[in-house]
């Protein structure tokens, strides 16, 4: 049985990329199967892990709970979207690294898109606030501590404080 | 696992929904936050043959307060309810509710009519729909109607819309006593999970401090959200006092069904059911006397 293809045009890391999907395809599996941004993980493929989590509009959002064809004419960020320009890491995810906020990597991508989602819109997040905002993101290494760390040693080197 | 095929058409208006609902009926299913479709159709649960996505409908996206009720479109998203303060100020058991919904990330998706229509029967927005008695506007091809979330929520995961219905709008009745108070609580293994039980309450009371109107209910705790509203009758000209609550609470743990599963067995939650209403309403009560 041959689906049906919808066109999709989607920009992604403020690139617009166009496709051609099946309307079942998931978000995520487009972006990772079609355009190689593997960076976005595939946990439980029904919205429990977060791993998935992309910016949909600037807002996180569970890329296996939506459709491709749905984002059709919409913006899309995924991690790898989160670095500079010239390919360095972003500050938060470069307190990722110093405060051990991973340690098998697969929780990674949705917590930093949940963390960056979280600065934009509150850069002096307590840590009541940060655990709100990663609690829709399973991390299987019980590394909430060192996660929550990191957030907090990124808010605090945006605000130009260095210690 | 992935969804089952199916064909796919972003509707731009309501007309153009309801036109493609009585064009395939029970062969589609709307999908607008998909929150919790989504997940029905990787498991197989679901096998439509057509999406109609209503996502881009901006016609069903508006929270407009008025004299006596809140308008709200259907394909409102939950963090919109969350961030509304006049929505906070008018119905306050909206963000109450809220806070226990998902995540950051379903609530950016989920939509307010989403979770009417899905009527989980463990889901916050139903219970709040049941205990404020919102009134549901369902638009066919044919017309609209409106029903009372009463006669709306049927069943578990049933509810009476008719499969070439769009529920459009929604409407919470605001309270307009002056000394009104709210509290909505639950109990889940995990913030942000499904709730074992949740209640929610809403209470005015006069300036002796004696209710002049109540109303409350439990979820999960039954195949729909249940609102007691004669037991609730029985407060009003109270302090809510201890005994007063108490014989209320047991008269509600009297009328739950529940049932039992791995996160709780049917006891449990019955007992749930009378520690929480307890509670809500005691504290819907504390804080419309301390309203101004």
């Amino acid at each position: 049985m041959s689906e049906r293809l919808y066109p999709v045009t989607i920009e992604v890391n403020g690139v617009k990329r166009t496709g051609q999907v099946t309307a079942r395809t998931s978000l995520v599996d487009w972006l990772r199967e079609h355009l190689n941004l593997t960076g976005t993980h595939i946990g439980c493929e029904h919205g429990i892990c977060g791993a998935c989590s992309v910016m949909l509009d600037g807002a996180p959002v569970r890329s296996c709970l939506m459709y491709a064809v749905q984002a059709d004419g919409h913006r899309i960020t995924t991690v790898e979207g989160l670095a500079q320009p010239d390919g360095n890491l972003s500050i938060l995810q470069d307190s990722f690294c110093e405060a051990h906020g991973l340690q098998c990597g697969y929780c990674t991508p949705g917590m930093l898109i949940a963390a960056q989602a979280l600065l934009d819109e509150n850069p002096r997040p307590s840590e009541a606030d940060i655990r709100d905002a990663i609690g829709g993101n399973l991390c299987r290494c019980t590394g909430y501590q060192q996660i929550v760390e990191a957030i907090e040693l990124a808010a605090r080197r945006m605000a130009g404080d260095t210690k | 696992m992935k969804s089952p095929p199916f064909e796919y058409a972003r509707a731009t208006s309501i007309e153009e929904a309801c036109a493609l609902l009585a064009e395939h009926r029970d062969e589609a299913k709307l999908i607008a936050g998909g929150q919790s479709l989504v997940p029905m159709m990787a498991f197989r649960l679901l096998r439509p043959a057509w999406l109609i996505d209503i996502n881009e409908i901006g016609a069903l996206k508006y929270i407009t307060v008025e004299a006596d009720a809140v308008r709200m479109g259907a394909c409102t998203r939950q963090c919109d309810m969350e961030r509304n303060d006049a929505l906070a100020a008018a119905v306050p058991l909206l963000r109450q509710a809220l806070t226990f919904v998902g995540h950051v990330q379903t609530r950016n998706r989920g939509t307010a009519g989403g979770s009417l229509v899905h009527a989980d029967p463990s889901a916050e927005l139903p219970l709040v729909a049941q205990v404020l008695e919102a009134r549901l506007v369902l638009r066919s091809q044919s017309g609209l109607r409106t029903l009372a979330a009463a006669s709306f929520f049927e069943g578990a995961m049933t509810t009476a819309i008719a499969p070439d219905e769009c529920l459009t709008e929604i409407q919470w009745p605001i309270w307009r006593e002056r000394k009104t108070g709210s509290a909505f609580t639950e109990i889940s293994r995990r913030h942000g999970d499904f709730a074992m039980v949740a209640a929610a309450a809403q209470v005015a009371v006069d300036d002796d401090g004696k209710c002049t109107r109540a109303t409350f209910g439990v979820g999960g705790a039954a195949p729909t959200p249940l609102a007691f509203p004669d037991l609730a009758q029985r407060l009003v000209g109270t302090r809510l006092e201890k005994e007063a609550l108490r014989d209320v609470a047991h008269d509600a743990t009297a009328a739950v069904e529940p049932g039992s599963d791995t996160h709780a067995s049917a006891s449990y939650r019955r007992h749930l059911a009378g520690v929480l209403a307890t509670r809500v309403l005691q504290s819907a009560y504390d804080s419309a006397r301390a309203a101004p």
